[in-house]
């Protein structure tokens, strides 16, 4: 039965004479990985920027759960489940990796009036900060300073911030940039396990990747969608070959 | 014990004798430094723990001191433990309607509105007749602190003032340190961290900042309606910008994100100024020598030569 | 109030709007290009004033001394720039504001060293010393329109500067970019000296013309900057229209509420600036 939790119409952003994303439908199953690709300039962040509800849209919807979500903020958006994870490792680099966790739980209850309990002892959000790291591959790292770890461990942090939010959508904006192998097998592994949990939207440049754990994949170019299908059907399509010609793809 | 524990016990037992050693010029100066060292603290959680610049938080200061002022009856002294509150709940209410204008605005942007707003205040106070005008207003008695007939300390002497002082300098010290440690607490680090990813995290951080803003601003006011209570009389000249950058510059030089910071800088800047002003009519220029020299080459502030008082940062691996 | 009473003070709202815009602008060019907030400006403007009391006194001319002033004020800048400012592009707001305000504090201090602290006059020059005819009983005085004049002028050429330079394009883009502003093929050491000092020379030169208007006192300086971070915060940071705009909604509201309501007098233009912010948290022209 196919649930779509997060499906958008239209959805447009112009910036002004450039349309960064234009008539953008997407949609986003729960249980299902929906990978993105296209060139660079495609407009693959900004949709994902549009989704966060860290951009407006210019025109076009977007429905979560069959509500729509269109005027809510970023932040009304993460907490209602739509979690987002950056290109550019956006955590906090003073803070050990299991503050930078706790403190992303935190926001799931924010328990604000207890301003006499230091935050430390209260267990549900430890615990749901702890099983965020050992998903991500972080359990031996927590008590590290962020800015003291390596730039895949800071990757991992990165996802591993976004799951101790405990979303129902994922956003993911190249998790696997600048990943060594071994990590990249690890992130793919730990993709495939977090799919039947949640609705996932990849966007990645890591063909090899994508097509391991996608189950459905939308091709962009200059802001608009190309093709959207299985991967069967993008890996044949001749149209998306031709968009990615020239940038050394074996699609 | 570390030795970070060790200094500040000594500190502590240092201030808590010192009316005993020193004349009552000198209670009353330190007693003054404490005050400003509140007041210090006050700004440091918005500014080091929140990470908003506000070149305005003499206007809660203000507002807590004519407070006080204006609450006092003429012929008759105040009740401390009516009035205190009320110049802190004034202060705060103060400091929330101005948050509700002023928070959305980021950096620099912040930084002007502030002291536009605290430009607001000081012209309200000076050319209206509400607080008396440029003359301000005198009080002939110090707050009473009596409940249902009982005066458990007279805060007309100095050394009485001095130790409620004191003692409310340490319950807003520890106050704060608790606060930081909790939940909320360290939702406003992480504000300074990393405002944006705060918000994406679902942190809805305007009302985070706005309540830190106000919280400031009450705390503020406190100070204030203490020195109102040391001075006797208050005038529009407390809420001028001068204020406003004194005590950023308090915290500059204590250095930022330790609450020590604030009552190390008090203490500096007052040694500075009594220093200075000894020596020349026109003392503020070396204090404005002095704040160039800072700026440029000690940015972390005296906190930093000594290595003795670290950042404190949550999460820290000797964090205690 | 009859028409011709407030024909006079519209114009002198305007006289005062374009004044603030002169000053204003050179705020708002240092922070749009350098990212830096500025508090002494105001005290370039205050010594703007001073030195056109000094330097006419000397010269007995007014104009010799603005030109002159001018001059010095340029120097000033470069130095400034050169010893101090420099420094301050990758420090934090925090640092900026402390060490321009330790600025202020030695500014005015040398003010009152050098020059004391009386209020001074200063004469209107002799071809400007007369009043345009309005009716029987009212005049006004040429030389307030000559100010407007000048403003207006130095108003165009700045457009010209904003719209048709690359240097213009740089600051219409908000660019506090030195990598940006390297590939544009231009010395970007230079350029930062250069617009500094064009900021400074705005303020001081405002002050020199405002002189024999406003006269000379020491409180001119904090006043003048306090009010241009008002004309900042309800223009929007970096618009230089925004500042035109606002600097002139400034002037009127503070002239008329003056005129209509003399004990709110300050505090018009504070309750201006509220409204706008809860109209628009950013100021009217912010940039997207």
């Amino acid at each position: 039965m196919s649930d779509a939790v997060l499906r958008t119409q239209g959805l447009s952003r112009r910036f002004g004479g450039l349309m960064a994303a234009s008539n953008v439908a997407i949609e986003l199953q729960r249980g299902k990985l929906h990978a993105l690709l296209g060139p660079n300039g495609a407009g693959k962040t900004t949709l994902i920027n549009l989704l966060s509800g860290e951009l407006r849209a210019s025109s076009g919807s977007i429905s979560y759960k069959g509500d729509d979500i269109t005027r809510c903020s970023a932040d009304r958006r993460s907490r209602i489940g739509i979690g987002r994870s950056y290109q550019k490792t956006n955590i906090f680099p003073a803070f050990t990796a299991f503050e930078n966790c706790r403190l992303a739980a935190q926001s799931r209850t924010p328990r604000v009036l207890h301003i006499f309990a230091d935050a430390i002892g209260y267990q549900p959000v430890c615990d749901a900060a702890r099983r965020a790291l050992e998903a991500a591959g972080l359990d031996g790292r927590a008590g590290q300073i962020a800015s003291a770890l390596s730039h895949g461990e800071q990757r991992q942090l990165e996802i591993a911030m976004v799951l101790a939010t405990a979303p129902d959508v994922l956003l993911l904006d190249e998790p696997l940039a600048g990943m060594g192998a071994e990590e990249v097998g690890r992130m793919v592994a730990l993709l495939q396990k977090l799919t039947p949990g949640h609705a996932i939207l990849l966007v990645e440049h890591d063909m090899d990747a994508v097509f391991a754990v996608a189950d459905v994949i939308t091709v962009m170019v200059d802001g608009q969608v190309l093709e959207s299908g299985p991967p069967a059907q993008i890996r044949s399509s001749a149209a998306v070959r031709q968009a990615y010609l020239g940038d050394g793809v074996d699609a | 014990m570390s030795r970070k524990r060790i200094s500040f016990a000594v500190a502590l037992a240092l201030l808590a004798l010192f009316p005993f050693a020193g004349a009552t010029f000198y209670t009353e100066l330190v007693t003054k430094v404490m005050i400003l060292a509140i007041f210090a603290m006050s700004l440091d959680l918005l500014v080091g723990y929140t990470g908003l610049v506000s070149f305005g938080h003499a206007a809660f200061f203000g507002i807590g001191a004519y407070t006080l002022g204006l609450v006092a009856p003429k012929y008759d002294a105040a009740n401390l433990w009516l009035t205190l509150p009320a110049a802190m709940l004034a202060a705060g209410l103060a400091a929330l309607v101005v948050g509700i204008f002023v928070v959305r605005a980021k950096g620099i942007y912040f930084i002007m509105v502030t002291l536009a707003f605290a430009q607001m205040f000081y012209f309200v106070f000076h050319d209206t007749k509400f607080g008396g005008g440029s003359d301000g207003i005198s009080m002939n008695f110090k707050p009473v602190a009596s409940i249902g007939g009982f005066t458990p300390f007279d805060l007309a002497s100095a050394t009485h003032l001095y130790y409620f002082v004191f003692a409310a300098m340490l319950l807003v010290f520890v106050f704060l340190r608790v606060l930081l440690r909790s939940a909320f607490g360290r939702a406003l680090q992480g504000i300074r961290s990393n405002e944006h990813r705060m918000r994406s995290l679902g942190f809805p951080v305007y009302l985070y900042k706005l309540a830190s803003f106000t919280l400031a601003g009450a705390l503020a006011g406190l100070a204030g309606y203490l020195s109102a209570m040391q001075f006797g009389f208050v005038n529009p000249e407390i809420i001028s910008w001068h204020e406003s950058g004194n005590v950023l510059l308090m915290l500059i030089l204590g250095g930022l994100g330790s609450l020590y910071g604030g009552v190390i800088g008090a203490f500096a800047f007052v040694a500075l100024q009594e220093l200075y002003q000894s020596v020349t009519t026109h003392w503020q220029l070396l204090l404005g020598a002095t704040i160039i020299l800072l700026v440029m080459f000690l940015p972390g502030g005296l906190a930093s030569i000594g290595g003795l008082f670290k950042r404190t940062l949550v999460g820290d691996a000797d964090d205690e | 109030m009859d028409v011709y009473s407030f024909l006079i003070q519209l114009l002198n709202s305007v006289q005062y709007g374009l004044l603030l815009f002169l000053v204003a602008s050179g705020l708002t060019l240092i922070f749009g290009i350098m990212g830096i907030i500025n508090l002494a400006h105001g005290s370039f403007y205050m010594i703007g004033a001073y030195m056109a009391f000094s330097l006419a006194s000397l010269t007995g001319s007014l104009f010799v001394a603005i030109v002159l002033g001018t001059v010095l004020s340029v120097v000033l800048g470069v130095v400034l720039e050169w010893a101090l400012f420099s420094h301050l592009y990758k420090r934090d707001h925090l640092q900026q504001v402390l060490l321009t305000y330790g600025l202020i504090l030695v500014f005015e201090e040398l003010r009152s060293i050098i020059v004391g602290n009386d209020v001074h006059g200063v004469n209107v020059p002799d071809i400007l010393n007369w009043s345009l005819p309005l009716t029987d009983t009212l005049s006004y005085p040429v030389y307030r329109l000559f100010m407007s004049a000048v403003c207006v002028v130095l108003a165009a050429l700045l457009y010209v500067l904003i719209r048709r330079t690359r240097l213009g394009m740089m600051i219409r883009a908000g660019a506090s970019n030195r990598e940006m502003v390297q590939s544009l093929g231009l010395n970007i050491n230079l350029v930062y000296r250069l617009v500094f000092a064009l900021g400074v020379a705005l303020a001081a030169f405002a002050g020199m013309i405002a002189a024999p208007v406003s006269s000379v006192y020491p409180g001119m300086g904090t006043q003048v900057l306090i009010i241009c971070f008002v004309v900042v915060v309800i223009g929007g940071i970096g618009s230089i229209w925004g500042a035109l705009v606002a600097a002139l909604l400034i002037g009127l509201a503070d002239t008329f509420g003056k005129v209509l309501i003399p004990e709110a007098a300050g505090v018009t233009v504070y309750v201006l600036m509220a409204a706008i912010l809860l109209w628009r948290p950013e100021g009217l022209f912010r940039r997207v």
